[in-house]
Order: structure tokens, then C-alpha cells, then sequence
């Protein structure tokens, strides 16, 4: 179907599956419950689930494929949301313009940071581009402040000549054909809310695409070749065969994903600053992929859902709900449980994320997918020697 | 593999799926959810009111957030009528009785904004989706505090501004649904100004260090205007880079420029590094044009002085408050004392003037629904536009509704010569008056922006 095998248009459906039913899956309890600090089902946090889906995914069609590690893909998200910004700026609120030129500027802009940078390999490959990255961060935060607004960043005003849109003056909000981004329908279902959000169901349709085209070229010959300079790209050289192109390419491919990415952001929260190309923003795509499985499908995809839950959701507990969550517990016990748990929390979100980092690459070095893989042979196995055993007697 | 069979059947099907695919997202528009609320966002039901402290947990603020917070947390214990009642003694308005806000308990959620506009909006934006955040409140820096008030207006929630400094967010990115309480830099300058002139002299020749990102630009520019209105000349200002911590190479030309006055228009870490190096070049013991060499920090912390240590000893600059005023200046500056008394009661030590702002935007907020009579973020705007209120520890202040600031006296300080404690470290030298400090609403320094209409949301 589709020009995919089974095995992969079934995958298509999983994450179709999931991603058209996340207000469900992310609200599974309700709304008074204690546990309702759990749910991840409102808009801000399901679109960038999406959104940093698309930017791994990207990144992975790099990473995974060729084993060019990137340390500068943030830029490319930055350039994408501030060539987004300026064309609703210019020209409408419409969220159209905005993301094709998001990824054409940022198409762009890769063209010319991977034509320099590939001309190397391995670490210098790397810290060629993170170079790159700081670059843009330093230009756009303080020498370019004209175009890009500085530390302050850019929004849309009142004031911008918007030359598409009939009612230039007013704040426009974005929004496709006039269907406005933010706005959501709420469903009460007993004591569960769930919301559908407008700007959400955009950028989940914008992930459904670029899903499939990243495994059309995971399953495509250009696919193959990417993989034989991740295993031995000296001997392609040696049979005579220049991978320049073929790197350059994916290279490209990958910075108009985080250009798609990086428009997408815009148009659900229209503004921009320049802290969205710092190396950390970079660094967190690599963790990212890392964490749900480089190379694979749907690894960077996890791994980005993991990485934001834990930033939006485990930031968010703070000492007064621990105390409320132990208030049964004698008050020592209470105590001695709360500031065990409370480095872990918070702030310490950075911490707890960074354990859960090194188990992963300790235990799980294929990602949170051989994890799955793990779970799902170890049923496998079971089944198996249970009809083993069945058969046993018999012999 | 697959076979493509066009059939009637299967045509009139996917039409009719397709179709509805379609319409689908026309329900999604707003008409629909305003039905279970009362005409504004998030508005409080039961016997509860959720407010957002979204301050910086992590990152170079860190410090100034954890204040914040803390002042936050004292002032929702206040509301709800525990503690000491605190400022809300001396405020002038009575509208607060301490059984939280129009009978509604007072709950609060905390949020991350690592200094980062993205994570600061993402944090506001959870609270207000997923906890039904009525106010968002907090912040330690500018470029946070404008991207978060631009999303409060288009979400239709207040925004209390919290520690920025730079005139842009009550100039050119001014919000009709954000008010900001603590001072600007165009306040700086015309506050420090007249001191510096009383000290030093009105022929002095400056020279200006510059932090190059928009706080610094229009910090420099404020300072600049006011001094040269006065009868300094500014001989050279440079930017330095704001990831830079070894200034060496920007302090070595200042002793041969030709000044005598070093303005250091940089703050937190950037300015105990700057400072630090202008002291060991020895520019306090040297001279120049037959005068001292001086240095002047624009925007003052206690915890900056903390870090600076004993470069700061004598060194200008200006705040917002100080938790000495009151004893020392007199009952003008009422509120002080009660505040500081709570605040030490409760964490031991006295509050950082990133905590003052922050407890006393709450405190407003929650008068102006008392007032208002309603949570309806248009009817809070107007109960504070134009308000004029005593007794939390500014002095007479006001809250002026062309531009949503307020006005109010600016503490000029020097860092203190023989400091008893850690938080002795800064000396109060004088008191601008409010009347200097204001300017009009279509300043040059504050021009390009426009409120706009209050937006209250669904």
C-alpha cells in the first residue's frame, strides 16, 4: 500500500493510530484526580510532541542513516521560525506561506553549512556545524538584531503590513484558510476532558507526511547508499564512487525537516528568539534520537516525546504537591520521602532525565525501541517455550 | 500487492469519509467552548483561583527565580490569610480581607522558564491550558518577560511582569493585558543622574561597556541621554559579547580613551566579571583629566554585589527597593518593614528586591479583582490603569494606563564601604523622587508600540 510493505504501512498505522487519538492517550486520568499532573493532553505540550517528532525524525535521516553526527540543527529550526515569523509578518497569517518558506530558507542555509562542513568527517564534521550553530545563536541575538529582533525575538504586531491579509491593523492570530490555530473543541466525558486543538491536528498531519517520506527514503536505493557510508565509506570511495552528493543531500533533506519543524513552531505560537538555535536546543535533538533508537523509524519520535514529557510535565512537581501526595504518611517518613525525591523533581528534571539517558545507552544502546523489541521477544519466547514444553511428552 | 478496484460503492464511501474529515475542524472554532465559561479565559470555578508563578529555576537567574518564588509563595499564604498578613496591613487599599481572592481560595502552580522565551512560553502556556491559570506572573529577564506578555495577551490571561528592567516591555512591545511593576532603564539614568553629577562633577567625560542584546542597548542609551543632558560627554561606548567573561580586552583601552567615567551596562554574571576585571586594571586608584576614575553600575542586585564581593565597595548604580528603606528613610516608605518582617520570620533572611516585585504584583492583582469585583481580565486591567496606591513599601506610586507602568521614587545605592553581613551589602545614598523619573507615555526612548485592546480571551 502506498508503496510501502506490509511491515512498514502497518508501522504508517501505529503512529497514524497515535497520533490521531493523543488527546485520548494523554489524558488517561481525570481531570480531578490527583494523578491529572500526569496528563499531557493539552495543546502546548501534543504539538510539540509533534513538532520535535519532525526535527528527529530529520535529524535521523542524517544520523541514523549516514552517522554524520550533527551538533548544529538547531540553526536550521531557527532559521525556519524566524523566514516563518517574517512571512507572516509580510504577507498573511496564513500558516502556509510561512512553512514552505521555512523550508526553503532552511534547505538553503543547510546547502551551504553542509557543502563546508562535509568537507570533513567525524568529530571535525561535528564541530564544524556546532560552530555554525553558535554563529547564527551569537548573529541573531545581538549583531542582527534588525532582522531578528535581538534577545526580545519577534512577534506579529498590529502594526505589520501583512499585504495578504484584508484586515492588516488588527493582531491577526494564524491560522489556515481561517481556521484558527488555537483554537480547540474541549469534550467532557464523565470526569475526563479531553481537548482537540486545531493547530495540534495541522502539525499531526504535517507528521504523518514526513513519516512516510522518511521511510520511503529509509526503503529507497538513495537509502541504501546513505547506509553504506555509515558502514565503510572509504571502500565506496576507493570503488570509485564520489559520496559527496549523497551525503550533501541527506544533509540538506535533514536541515528542511528542522526548517519544517522550526515553521511548525511558529505557526502554533507565533514568536521567536534567538535561544532556539543555542547549542543545547542542538544537543537535545542528538539525546533525542539517541534515546529512542538511531536508525530506526520511530525511535526519534519516542525519544522526542519522552524528552518533552519530562521537560513540561516532571519540571511542573513541586514541593507542595509531593507534600500533598505523602500528606498520609507519618510526618518523619513524610519528610525523609519528599527531600529523597525532591533533587529528582522540578528543577532536578534535568537530572532525572539524564539518568534515565544513561540507563538507556548502558542497558538499551539500540533505544527506547529495543527496549520494545525486548519486551515483545520476551513474550515471543515465552509463547514459544510454553508450546515447547506442550510438546514435550510427546517425545 | 494492492489492487485498485473503482467501485460505486467504494467511491460513495470514501467521499462521504473524506467529507467528513473535511467538515470536522469547523467545530474546533471558539463558538463552541465559550458555553461553559463566563465570557473569559479560564474562569475560576468552584471555590478555588489558580495562579501562575512561572519564574527561572535553572539557568544564570536561577537565584533571583528561587527569591521570587519564595516572596510568591509568602504572598498566596497572605491572601489566604495565613502568616502575619504582611504588607496587606499597610497597603492602602482595603480591598483585601485575607479569605483569599472574592471568597476564592488562592492556589498556585509553579513553572520552569530556564531564562529561555521558548520555555518560559511553554511553561505559561501549560499553565494556562492545563491548569486553568487565571494570571501569569514572574520572570528574570526581558526578553522572557516580553514573550510571555505577548502570550498572555493573545491567551487573554493578566500578566504581571516581574524583574525586567529594559523599557521595552512597557515601551515598544507594550501589552494591554501586561503591567509592570518594577522600574526601567530610562529610570535608571534620570534617577542616577543627578547623584552622579552631585558626586562626581557635570564635565565628565564617559565611557560606556555595553552588554550587546536589547536590555543593554536601551540601558546605555537612558543612561547616555541623561548624562549628557546634564553636561557629560560620552567619549566611546563598545558592546561586548554577552557569553564573555574575561573583559580584559574592553577594559585595557578605557584608561588611555580619554575618559574618566566607566559605565558598565551589564548585568548579573556579565557585570561581576566586568567589574571585577576593571578593578584589578586598577581603574578605581587611577586618574584621569585631573579627576578620579569612577565606575557606575546602571541596574544593581543584591546578589550581584554578592558576587562582586569587595569590587563593588562605592560603586553607583540604582534599585527598584531595598529592604532597609524604611528604617532608614522613614515612614514614606511604609510596607517595608512588615514585609521584610514576614519574609526573615518565614525563610531567615531578609528579601532580594526581585522578591519585593514579586509579592506586591500579586498583591495588586489580587486587589484589583477585589475591586473589580470580577476575574474577567478587561474589568482587572481597568481596576488597575491609573491606580494610585501607598503602602507597599515604593511609597505613593502609580500604575499609569497609558503604558501599564508604574511610577514610583528609584533608590540610588552605592555598594557599602564596611558591610556587617552578607546582606548589608549595599547602601541606600539617596532617593529620586517619582516626579523626576516620569516621563510621557510617547518618550522617543518607549516609542513604536501600542497597547492594543484587552483581550479576555474565549
Amino acid at each position: 500500500m502506498l508503496g510501502l510493505n506490509s511491515k512498514d504501512f502497518r508501522l504508517l498505522l501505529i503512529v497514524l493510530g497515535l497520533t490521531m487519538l493523543a488527546p485520548f492517550i494523554l489524558n488517561p486520568f481525570p481531570e480531578s484526580s490527583e494523578l491529572a499532573q500526569f496528563n499531557a493532553g493539552y495543546p502546548d505540550l501534543m504539538q510539540r510532541f509533534v513538532i520535535f517528532g519532525i526535527f528527529a525524525i530529520g535529524f535521523n535521516i542524517l544520523f541514523g542513516l549516514t552517522g554524520y553526527l550533527s551538533f548544529g540543527h538547531a540553526a536550521f529550526l531557527g532559521v525556519g521560525s524566524y523566514a516563518a515569523i517574517w512571512m507572516m509578518k509580510l504577507l498573511t497569517m496564513n500558516v502556509i506561506p510561512a512553512i514552505i518558506m521555512a523550508i526553503v530558507f532552511a534547505g538553503l542555509f543547510a546547502l551551504l553549512v553542509g557543502w563546508i562542513s562535509l568537507r570533513r568527517s567525524g568529530i571535525y564534521f561535528s564541530i564544524l556545524t556546532l560552530a555554525f550553530a553558535q554563529m547564527s545563536y551569537a548573529l541573531a541575538y545581538s549583531v542582527l538584531t534588525p532582522i531578528t529582533g535581538g534577545e526580545t525575538g519577534l512577534q506579529a504586531k498590529t502594526f505589520d503590513p501583512r499585504i495578504l491579509d484584508g484586515n492588516a491593523g488588527e493582531l491577526g492570530r494564524a491560522n489556515l484558510f481561517g481556521l484558527e490555530m488555537s483554537s480547540s473543541y474541549e469534550l467532557n466525558l464523565g470526569a475526563w476532558e479531553f481537548t482537540f486543538n486545531t493547530g495540534y491536528y495541522v502539525a499531526a498531519v504535517v507528521l504523518l507526511i514526513g513519516f512516510y517520506m522518511s521511510i520511503r527514503i529509509f526503503r529507497s536505493p538513495f537509502g541504501m547508499m546513505l547506509r553504506a557510508v555509515k558502514s565503510n565509506q572509504q571502500r565506496m570511495n576507493y570503488t570509485g564512487l564520489n559520496t559527496r552528493p549523497y551525503t550533501l543531500a541527506a544533509f540538506v533533506i535533514s536541515g528542511m525537516y528542522a526548517g519544517l519543524a522550526g515553521g511548525l513552531m511558529v505557526a502554533m505560537d507565533t514568536q521567536v528568539g534567538p535561544e532556539r538555535m543555542f547549542w543545547t536546543a542542538s544537543g537535545e535533538v542528538v539525546l533525542m534520537t539517541i534515546l529512542g533508537g538511531a536508525g530506526t523509524l520511530i525511535g526519534p519520535v519516542l525519544g522526542a516525546g519522552l524528552i518533552k514529557y519530562m521537560e513540561n510535565i516532571i519540571s511542573k512537581i513541586n514541593e507542595s504537591i509531593l507534600h500533598q501526595w505523602f500528606a498520609f504518611m507519618p510526618d518523619g517518613l513524610e519528610d525523609l520521602l519528599i527531600s529523597l525525591i525532591y533533587p529528582f523533581i522540578g528543577k532536578g528534571w534535568h537530572l532525572t532525565l539524564g539518568l534515565v539517558f544513561m540507563l538507556v545507552v548502558i542497558f538499551l544502546p539500540g533505544g527506547l525501541v529495543q527496549g520494545g523489541q525486548k519486551v515483545a521477544g520476551l513474550f515471543r519466547r515465552k509463547k514459544a517455550e510454553k508450546s515447547a514444553t506442550a510438546t514435550k511428552p510427546a517425545e | 500487492m494492492s489492487k485498485s478496484n473503482f467501485t460505486r460503492r467504494g467511491m460513495l464511501k470514501t467521499g462521504a469519509a473524506t467529507g467528513a474529515g473535511l467538515a470536522m475542524p469547523t467545530i474546533f472554532t471558539g463558538a463552541v467552548w465559550s458555553d461553559g465559561h463566563t465570557g473569559f479565559t479560564n474562569a475560576p470555578q468552584g471555590d478555588t483561583v489558580t495562579l501562575g508563578f512561572n519564574v527561572p529555576q535553572s539557568g544564570p537567574y536561577a537565584d533571583e527565580g528561587a527569591d521570587q518564588l519564595r516572596a510568591y509563595e509568602l504572598a498566596v499564604e497572605h491572601l489566604n490569610g495565613g502568616g502575619d498578613g504582611g504588607m496587606m496591613s499597610t497597603f492602602s487599599s482595603k480591598a483585601l480581607d485575607g479569605t483569599g481572592i472574592l471568597g476564592k481560595k488562592v492556589e498556585y502552580v509553579t513553572g520552569d522558564t530556564q531564562t529561555k522565551s521558548d520555555a518560559a512560553r511553554g511553561s505559561a502556556r501549560s499553565m494556562i491550558e492545563k491548569d486553568g491559570a487565571i494570571m501569569i506572573t514572574g520572570g528574570s529577564s526581558s526578553g522572557v518577560a516580553v514573550a510571555v506578555q505577548a502570550l498572555c495577551q493573545e491567551a487573554g490571561v493578566i500578566f504581571m511582569a516581574g524583574l525586567t528592567h529594559a523599557n521595552d516591555t512597557t515601551g515598544k512591545d507594550k501589552k494591554a493585558n501586561g503591567f509592570r511593576h518594577f522600574f526601567n532603564s530610562y529610570m535608571s539614568g534620570a534617577a542616577l543622574a543627578p547623584v552622579l553629577g552631585k558626586q562626581y562633577g557635570m564635565d565628565r567625560k564617559a565611557y560606556h561597556l555595553t552588554a550587546d542584546y536589547n536590555w543593554g542597548y536601551t540601558t546605555e542609551q537612558a543612561v547616555r541621554e541623561s548624562t549628557e543632558a546634564m553636561g557629560w560627554e560620552t567619549v566611546n561606548s563598545v558592546l561586548t559579547p554577552l557569553t564573555q567573561t574575561d573583559f580584559s580586552s574592553y577594559i585595557a583601552p578605557v584608561l588611555n580613551s580619554g575618559a574618566d567615567v566607566l559605565v558598565l551596562n551589564h548585568y548579573g554574571g556579565n557585570m561581576v566579571n566586568s567589574l571585577t576585571n576593571a578593578v584589578q586594571f586598577g581603574l578605581r586608584e587611577a586618574s584621569a583629566n585631573g579627576k578620579n576614575f569612577e565606575i557606575v553600575v546602571p541596574l544593581y542586585s543584591e546578589l550581584m554585589a554578592r558576587g562582586a564581593g569587595a569590587n563593588i565597595k562605592g560603586i553607583f548604580g540604582s534599585q527598584n527597593w531595598d529592604w532597609k528603606l524604611e528604617n532608614q528613610l522613614g515612614a514614606r516608605y511604609t510596607g517595608t518593614n512588615a514585609f521584610v518582617q514576614s519574609f526573615g520570620t518565614k525563610y531567615g533572611f531578609p528579601p532580594s528586591q526581585a522578591a519585593h516585585t514579586g509579592y506586591v504584583q500579586a498583591m495588586l492583582y489580587a486587589d484589583a479583582v477585589s475591586r473589580a469585583g470580577s476575574f474577567n481580565p478587561c474589568a482587572v486591567a481597568e481596576a488597575l490603569e491609573d491606580f494610585e496606591f501607598d503602602g507597599l513599601g515604593n511609597g505613593p506610586t502609580l500604575y499609569r494606563g497609558a503604558d501599564h507602568q508604574c511610577f514610583k521614587d528609584v533608590v540610588v545605592v552605592k555598594g557599602a564601604e564596611n558591610p556587617e553581613n552578607e546582606f548589608d551589602l549595599v547602601e541606600i545614598v539617596e532617593v529620586t523622587p517619582a516626579e523626576q523619573v516620569t516621563y510621557a507615555p510617547d518618550h522617543p526612548q518607549f516609542a513604536g508600540g501600542s497597547l492594543g485592546e484587552c483581550n479576555p480571551g474565549a
